[in-house]
């Protein structure tokens, strides 16, 4: 029997001061699978030692990949990330910021078998809870969700959901299914209600192959196919209606550039006005369904390093509400302390930093205010 | 038909503004091929059908949104299909709008793409051959693209050799959803042959890879097949990049057709960090994956992005470069673009010449 | 503003449309169950001509997988990219406060009223036992 979450007495935590920044996508890297084995309930905990299943890392993030994690963010062994020092350490003493977004990439969504699946991804939820929400008031999290079971993912948001340390849930963006599709609507309706955002993260279940037409030889095209997997499940979010439906999700989307999307809202823009009979429960422009419920996590950008482009990129957007600080610490997307890319004038930053991160997350308002 | 002035300020129209239409989509019918076609093959087809790499013995996975997806006035009063009657297209397009040249894309029946590459490969030949019979021998301004069979690189370079030397022949057609990446060595015998011969390679959305629409899985809608032909050519590019195919084929030049271009500086943009952080993983690439991109690729026009503010587009034009985009009508499809119409006002008398004309008559050496 | 003949109403079947030449200007008319309604023929978008469109009617949804298919055969949608307009106002679904094609005003009158009245009706004769439709520019 798994234990529903109850409300952690830490949550509220002393952050009287005006808030620097807010980063909503930090990820704490499982050192292994045996850290989770305290988690587990016993039939699973025996299944991994008896059966030798030791690694279940997603190959979206090859462990001493560059990117993966910054050089000077590792430790001599190479360790990065594991432990809650490492982000006190990183992220709140070494950018500024003073609530983080824990998002796990571990490979628990990879997993085939639906129940091992949804016993990993629960013991996940629990260690970050123990592990990580536990030991400093700063950190929040994100619900991984089961997802190839839609029923085992609407019970553990529902299981974790209590503890309002979580402030959204989160799903990879390379599912098995488009992520609009009907069947996924559930998990929508119980967000909707909660008042919880879905976070899309990049990565995948390789379910399918990374691209559309196929699989590529290297990681860097792996890499760079996520800002694709983006564009295609923003179009399914939308044209299967997902937001007709629960007009009030938030969907966050999480490290895979954000220029891409004005360009290629104008081309889906530009098609729904003569297929929007297709689909007509979009009844009006994609774009301004976008404004109302869709962010996008800062880091990367997707820009040059001149900041006079970098401007104009943003203004494509016509809206200063959609962008999310965001290190995507221990990822190496940027050097130094520079998280906030040149460009950005100090009053989008300041929105950027704080107030949309706390329009867009409910819960971090109960904590803050 | 009277033609209205090409530029949209009359005033400033001094001259005729001369227009190169880089995709056009003539139908050629299956009658046309036959005579070209072994009957092993038209037998094959009769009774097997064509088997593209999707379910649908006939039709499409997608439906379209107009039959034929063509425009509703582009049915020739002489009957047929849109596209398959010479006149109708010269009092609609050629004439109408007074083309210099138009380049043509065929798209159906040419088999490429389908499961049975040795079909490809007979009905690419008896395509090429039809292309002069039906167009390009009658109509000098009508240019053909060489469709190859390119699931079979061998096969595809050895058809790029027969006909490179004709003047009927401007480019090499792929397709954007080939079964494997663009980059990948299987292709490169195409690449080898088009940049020996100075051809451009297109890829012009649409075919059958055989995958998912999406790396999620099948979309549901046509509007989602639609807006995925740009995300196909973004893993399609980065392909050809990654995979050094530039770096190998230093003289090639490759033509982006009908998926847009407001996603190409992202895509660059994205491509050259990642290329920062993980360039140990390439060392085959000897400069920035932007670096590439300017020197070998050139987009067409159509179908145009219309952002909310025109302005937008200005900026990404600036961005992916002047002299690096072709005009195309997509004639006779729904989605075609007007020259009077389509492009942003904003344009230099200068800027509108050479994405109307100029940058095509360089790219395929038209006088 | 002048008033032009334009057509005989009889020209005009209940579901069918007609391009007119009033004063220079292109103009189709539509005859929907009997009502006439006439348009700017040109698109507002890409200027394709909106009497080669095809009548449709409107579909809306309350809730996705629910259509909700009413007035058919009272929107045109563009022969090229089929954004819909509305037969009667002229509006576009797609941004109807800022897309939209000129819609006019156009009357049925008698032949026997027409042949007194100030009235141009370049094209054909106009007799005195028909009806014709007559449209303000
Ligand atoms: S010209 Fe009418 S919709 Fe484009």
């Amino acid at each position: 029997m798994i234990a529903a979450i109850m409300p952690s007495t830490a949550v509220k935590p002393a952050l009287e001061t005006p808030l620097n920044a807010i980063d909503c996508d930090v990820h704490p890297n499982v050192p292994n699978l045996r850290a989770l084995i305290p988690y587990m309930e016993p039939y699973w905990r025996d299944s991994i030692v008896d059966r030798g299943i030791d690694a279940i890392d997603s190959a979206s993030y090859p462990p001493n990949s560059p990117l993966t994690a910054r050089a000077d963010w590792r430790d001599a062994d190479k360790r990065v990330a594991t432990r809650v020092e490492d982000v006190q350490k990183h992220v709140f003493d070494g950018l500024g910021a003073d609530i983080a977004i824990l998002n796990s990439l571990y490979g628990v969504q990879l997993v085939l078998n639906e129940d091992m699946a949804r016993a990993f991804t629960r013991a996940l939820n629990d260690w970050v809870r123990a592990e990580w929400l536990d030991r400093d008031p700063r950190l929040r999290a994100s619900i991984i969700l089961p997802m190839h079971n839609v029923e085992h993912a609407v019970d553990e948001l529902e299981r974790c959901a209590g503890d309002h340390r979580f402030v959204q849930a989160m799903m990879l963006v390379g599912g098995e299914t488009p992520l609009g599709r009907r069947h996924y609507w559930p998990i929508y309706e119980r967000l909707e209600k909660l008042g919880l955002p879905l976070g899309v993260h990049a990565g995948s279940s390789y379910r399918n192959p990374v691209t559309s037409l196929g699989w590529p030889s290297y990681y860097m095209e792996d890499y760079t196919a996520q800002a694709q997997g983006f564009q295609s499940q923003l179009t399914s979010l939308i044209t299967e209606g997902v937001f007709a439906h629960c007009p009030g999700l938030k969907v966050v989307l999480m490290e895979s550039g954000v220029t891409w999307l004005p360009g290629f809202m104008w081309r889906l823009q530009k098609f729904w006005r003569g297929l929007r009979f297709e689909t007509p429960w979009v009844d009006r422009p994609p774009m301004d369904i976008v404004r109302d419920n869709v962010r996008l996590t800062m880091q990367p950008l997707d820009a040059p390093d001149d900041p006079e482009i970098v401007a104009r990129l943003i203004d494509h957007f016509n809206s200063d509400d959609m962008l999310l600080f965001a290190s995507d610490y221990p990822h190496w997307q940027f050097d130094g302390a520079a998280a906030m890319p040149a460009g950005i004038s100090a009053a989008l930053a300041r929105k950027i930093k704080v107030d949309n991160p706390l329009a867009t997350y409910p819960r971090l308002r109960e904590t803050t205010a | 038909m009277t033609r209205e002035s090409l530029h949209p300020d009359p005033e400033r129209a001094t001259n005729r503004l001369c227009v190169i239409d880089c995709d056009i989509h003539p139908k050629t019918s299956m009658e046309d091929l036959k005579p070209f076609m072994a009957r092993h093959w038209w037998d094959t087809l009769d009774t097997f059908g064509a088997r593209p790499r999707h379910g649908f013995a006939s039709g499409f996975p997608y439906p379209k949104a107009q039959p034929q997806a063509a425009r509703r006035d582009s049915w020739p009063p002489s009957g047929g299909l849109p596209g398959s009657d010479l006149k109708f297209m010269r009092d609609q397009l050629l004439d109408f709008y007074d083309l210099d040249y138009g380049i043509m894309n065929f798209l159906s029946p040419t088999g490429q793409g389908f499961q049975n590459s040795d079909l490809s490969v007979a009905m690419a030949y008896a395509a090429n051959e039809a292309a002069r019979v039906r167009w390009t021998g009658p109509e000098k301004r009508l240019k053909a693209s060489i469709v190859v069979p390119y699931e079979d690189g061998e096969e595809s370079a050895k058809e790029i050799t027969r006909l490179a030397g004709m003047p009927d022949y401007v480019q090499v057609q792929m397709l954007s959803r080939t079964s494997e990446l663009a980059g990948k060595k299987r292709y490169w015998p195409i690449y080898e042959a088009a940049s020996a011969h100075g051809l451009p390679v297109s890829f012009h959305v649409f075919g059958y890879s055989g995958w998912p629409s999406t790396s999620g899985g099948w979309a549901s809608y046509y509007i989602e097949e639609m807006a995925e032909h740009c995300t196909s050519c973004q893993s399609l590019l980065a392909s050809l990049v990654i995979e050094g195919v530039f770096e190998r084929f230093p003289r090639l030049k490759v033509v982006l057709i009908e998926a847009g271009f407001a996603w190409l500086p992202a895509l660059a943009y994205r491509l050259d960090r990642n290329w920062l952080r993980l360039r140990a993983e390439t060392p085959h690439l000897k400069r920035r994956p932007s670096e590439y991109i300017r020197e070998h690729v050139f987009v067409t026009t159509q179908p145009m992005e219309e952002p909310e503010k025109p302005e937008h587009l200005m900026d990404v034009l600036d961005w992916i470069g002047f002299d690096r985009i072709l005009f195309a009508t997509d004639y006779p499809h729904w989605d075609f673009d007007d020259p009077r119409h389509a492009l942003p006002a904003a344009l230099t008398p200068s800027q509108r010449r050479m994405i109307l004309s100029e940058n095509a008559r360089k790219l395929y050496g038209f006088p | 503003m002048a008033r032009h003949v334009v057509a005989a109403s009889s020209e005009i079947a209940p579901g069918d449309r007609k391009l007119v030449d009033a004063g220079g200007r292109a103009i189709v008319i539509f005859n929907l169950g009997g009502e006439f309604f006439a348009l700017a023929n040109r698109c507002p978008h890409q200027a394709g001509e909106l009497h080669k469109g095809k009548l449709c009617g409107l579909v809306r949804s309350p809730e996705p997988g629910v259509y909700e298919y009413t007035r058919e055969g009272e929107m045109i949608r563009c022969p090229w990219h089929s954004w819909e307009f509305d037969v009667r106002t002229g509006k576009s679904w797609c941004d109807p406060a800022r897309i939209r094609t000129r819609r006019y005003d156009v009357k049925v009158e008698h032949g026997a009223d027409l042949v007194e009245g100030p009235y141009v009706a370049e094209t054909f004769k106009v007799a005195i036992e028909n009806d014709y439709l007559v449209i303000d520019v």
